[in-house]
Order: C-alpha cells, then sequence, then structure tokens
C-alpha cells in the first residue's frame, strides 16, 4: 500500500476512534447540552472520516470501501494516536481529551488546507471549519473546569496529568508523515510542535493547571501497536460486523 | 461570488430541485440552501453536483435521493455527485432563504467569522427571531442539529436555533 494510504489511514483512525468514543456518551453526557455537543462533535468527525477513508478506498481499488476500512481491519492496522484511545473516566478526562485533540488537528488542518494533494486539501478546508467549533468547546470547558470549583479543579489536572503525555506521541514522525511531508502533502510535525506547546500551554497557566513534567514514551499507536483499550474498543465497534458479516444498515 | 456562476436550467429542472427542502429545516429548499453546485444537462440525463452543509450531515444522502424522485417524477435520468471543494459556506444561503429562516424562528447566520474565533472569541450578538430583541444568550454552541446554535431570548424568554456561521 502507498505511503499515501497509510498516511490516511493515520489522519481517519485518528478522528473515528475520539468520534467513537464521544459516541459512548450519547445519552450519558453531564447535561443535555453538553450531551449534545460532544455527539454532534462525533458526527463530525465521523463525517471526516468517511470523506477520509472514500478517498483511501478509491486509491486501495479492489474491493475496499469506506467500510471496510472502518470495520474490517485487525487491531495492529489501525493508525490512531494512543490519546484518543483513553477512555472516557469523567467529563475532565472527555474535556482534556478533546483540547488536547482539536488543538492538535486544528494546526494540522490548516498546514493540510495547503496540501498538494488536491482530495486531502478539501478535506481538510472543510472539516477545519468544524473543528474550530470544537476546539471553542473544549477550549471553554478546559476554562470553566479549571477555573470553576475546587473539584473540578482537581479533576481537570487528574486528566491533564494522565493525558497530556500522550501529546508526545502526536508529534513523533512516522515514516509515512515523513514521506508524506517531503512530497508537500503532509504536514510538518516538528515545526507544529512549537506552535502547539504555546497554545495549549497559555491555556494552562490561564486555569493554573500544572503540565506534568514526565511525558510518555510510549508512541507507537500510529503504527499499530495500541494501548489496552484498544481491544474494548474494537470489540464494540466492530461486533455488528464480525457477528453478520456484510451486514448493511 | 461563485454562486453567480451557477446557473440551473430553467423549466422543469429548476422546479424540480425547487420541491426539495433540507428535511430538517423545511422551509429552505436546497437551491435557498445553497448546496446545489452544478447542474448538467444532456438530454434526459440530469447530473447534479451537491455539497454538504456539514461532513456528518446526515440530511444529505435524503436530500439526493429526494432531488432523484423529483427529476424521475418528470422523465429525467437523475445522477447526484458529492463535491467537498470549494467548501460550503452559511454565505451562500440565499437571501430569500435568510427571510424564511427568520418567519421560521431560526435566527439566519452573521456573515463574518464573529463565532468562531478559537480559544479567545469575542461575544457576538443575535437577535431575537421572535421579537427581534439583541438581549440574547447563547446557550450551547451545539444544537438540534450539526449547524444550528442554542439561544434564548432574554426579553421575550423564547429559546430558539441559530444557524451557525460557516465561512
Amino acid at each position: 500500500m502507498s505511503k499515501l494510504h497509510t498516511y490516511l489511514l493515520q489522519l481517519g483512525d485518528n478522528s473515528m476512534i475520539l468520534g467513537h468514543r464521544l459516541s459512548e456518551l450519547c445519552g450519558h453526557g453531564p447535561m443535555l447540552e453538553t450531551d449534545i455537543a460532544l455527539t454532534n462533535i462525533s458526527l463530525d468527525l465521523f463525517g471526516q472520516v468517511r470523506n477520509i477513508f472514500q478517498y483511501a478506498a478509491r486509491l486501495q481499488g479492489g474491493e475496499a470501501t469506506e467500510d471496510t476500512l472502518a470495520y474490517l481491519r485487525h487491531e495492529r492496522q489501525y493508525l490512531n494516536c494512543l490519546l484518543v484511545e483513553q477512555p472516557n473516566t469523567d467529563f475532565a478526562h472527555v474535556i482534556a481529551r478533546q483540547f488536547f485533540f482539536d488543538a492538535f488537528q486544528k494546526l494540522q488542518l490548516e498546514s493540510l488546507t495547503q496540501s498538494k494533494d488536491a482530495d486531502l486539501s478539501a478535506i481538510a478546508v472543510k472539516s477545519l471549519k468544524e473543528t474550530l467549533y470544537h476546539l471553542r468547546f473544549s477550549g471553554e470547558w478546559m476554562r470553566r473546569l479549571g477555573g470553576g470549583t475546587e473539584e473540578s479543579h482537581l479533576r481537570l489536572q487528574a486528566a491533564v496529568n494522565l493525558l497530556y503525555p500522550f501529546t508526545y506521541e502526536l508529534f513523533v514522525e512516522t515514516e509515512a508523515e515523513q514521506e508524506m511531508k517531503e512530497v508537500g502533502i503532509g504536514v510538518d510535525l516538528a515545526k507544529m510542535k512549537s506552535v502547539y506547546e504555546e497554545e495549549v500551554h497559555r491555556l494552562l497557566d490561564e486555569v493554573g493547571i500544572s503540565i506534568p513534567s514526565q511525558m510518555n514514551t510510549y508512541s507507537k499507536g500510529k503504527l499499530g501497536i495500541h494501548s489496552e483499550q484498544m481491544g474494548y474498543i474494537l470489540s464494540d465497534f466492530q461486533y455488528m460486523q464480525r457477528a453478520y458479516p456484510n451486514m448493511e444498515w | 461570488m461563485i454562486k453567480t456562476l451557477l446557473r440551473i436550467p430553467q423549466g422543469e429542472i429548476s422546479e424540480a430541485l425547487a420541491e426539495v427542502s433540507d428535511p430538517e429545516i423545511p422551509v429552505l429548499t436546497i437551491l435557498d440552501l445553497g448546496v446545489v453546485r452544478k447542474v448538467e444537462v444532456n438530454g434526459k440525463h440530469v447530473r447534479v453536483e451537491l455539497t454538504p452543509t456539514y461532513t456528518g450531515c446526515p440530511a444529505m444522502d435524503t436530500i439526493g435521493a429526494d432531488i432523484c424522485s423529483a427529476l424521475e417524477a418528470r422523465g429525467f435520468v437523475p445522477e447526484i455527485n458529492l463535491v467537498l471543494s470549494p467548501a460550503w459556506s452559511t454565505d451562500w444561503i440565499s437571501a430569500e432563504g435568510r427571510v424564511k429562516l427568520v418567519a421560521y424562528g431560526i435566527a439566519p447566520p452573521l456573515g463574518e467569522d464573529l463565532d468562531k474565533r478559537a480559544l479567545f472569541e469575542g461575544a457576538k450578538v443575535i437577535p431575537c427571531p421572535q421579537c427581534g430583541s439583541t438581549h440574547t444568550k447563547m446557550v450551547s454552541q451545539f444544537g438540534s442539529t450539526a449547524c444550528k446554535a442554542l439561544f434564548r431570548c432574554e426579553d421575550c424568554l423564547e429559546p430558539f436555533d441559530y444557524f451557525k456561521c460557516l465561512t
């Protein structure tokens, strides 16, 4: 498979697995408005994935469709980062995970709007508009939780302690990312990193949340080596296709 | 700007398209909404290019099916293509569509990128579509559908939908 195909799977799997995590909250949000917001964001992410996987399936040819890519791969063939597969422990974890991802995705999509690949650039232009809304939502909730009660502050700090170290992986370049950067299709992660840190740290400072000094060295999600969470996600996510092969909605 | 480039063959085809409305905002036709990007006619064969409002908008499949039925009913052979570029913008909602939105109780999108500056955005004023008051408050940035936010009027106390600006 081409490097572009692999790159598309990395991009798509991030949005899909995070979209799935958010869909788990449907009917379980802490209040009606946040429940609707989180599922709306999930819907946007799945919309973005559909565009990416339709394109990847065209590249792959043969029997591949957006659905085979979504449902019929094995765990090690999913190329999402570890951050997005972390569980919905509490609302602070949901928001911190979302904020760390949205801040990254905003920069990544901004850069991809300039991609030399016309399909990818069109998808990025479209998706970026939605991602700006997501970032606004998660950023505002970071402020509310961080500057809210003692309890909300403590919970957000706990979530940041656990999740911030996963942002390390976002900037560990894979072979596919390196090649796509070199041919002007992909993004330059090294350049993005300092902007990302500046934006994220600014918000964390503002609400008095400290940044853990220890970063994770687990950074192989994008290569298919996942945390223990991934198997549980897939057993739920793929259930219908595994139980009733080729079923259609 | 792109809108002016859009030429829809008058007569039966434009009539058929004007019959199709957004299933979630039935007062808007797809022409008001600006999602029809191109129409090519070759004899009885009609190819319609559609662009989604939001990438995950579930209404797009319904809209495609409704266009097919409206054209088939007039003896055409329709083909629907989804295109992403250029990306849909709320600026493409027609002036007539905006008037219909207000009459329906949905505040139409403000121009500019007033409502999505990430991280440190300023406040914005959305007039209440019921009483016209500008004393309104956003309840939730995400509303009943992907394209709307939920507001409340602090004067007449009615909740209302705001069609989010996407430019």
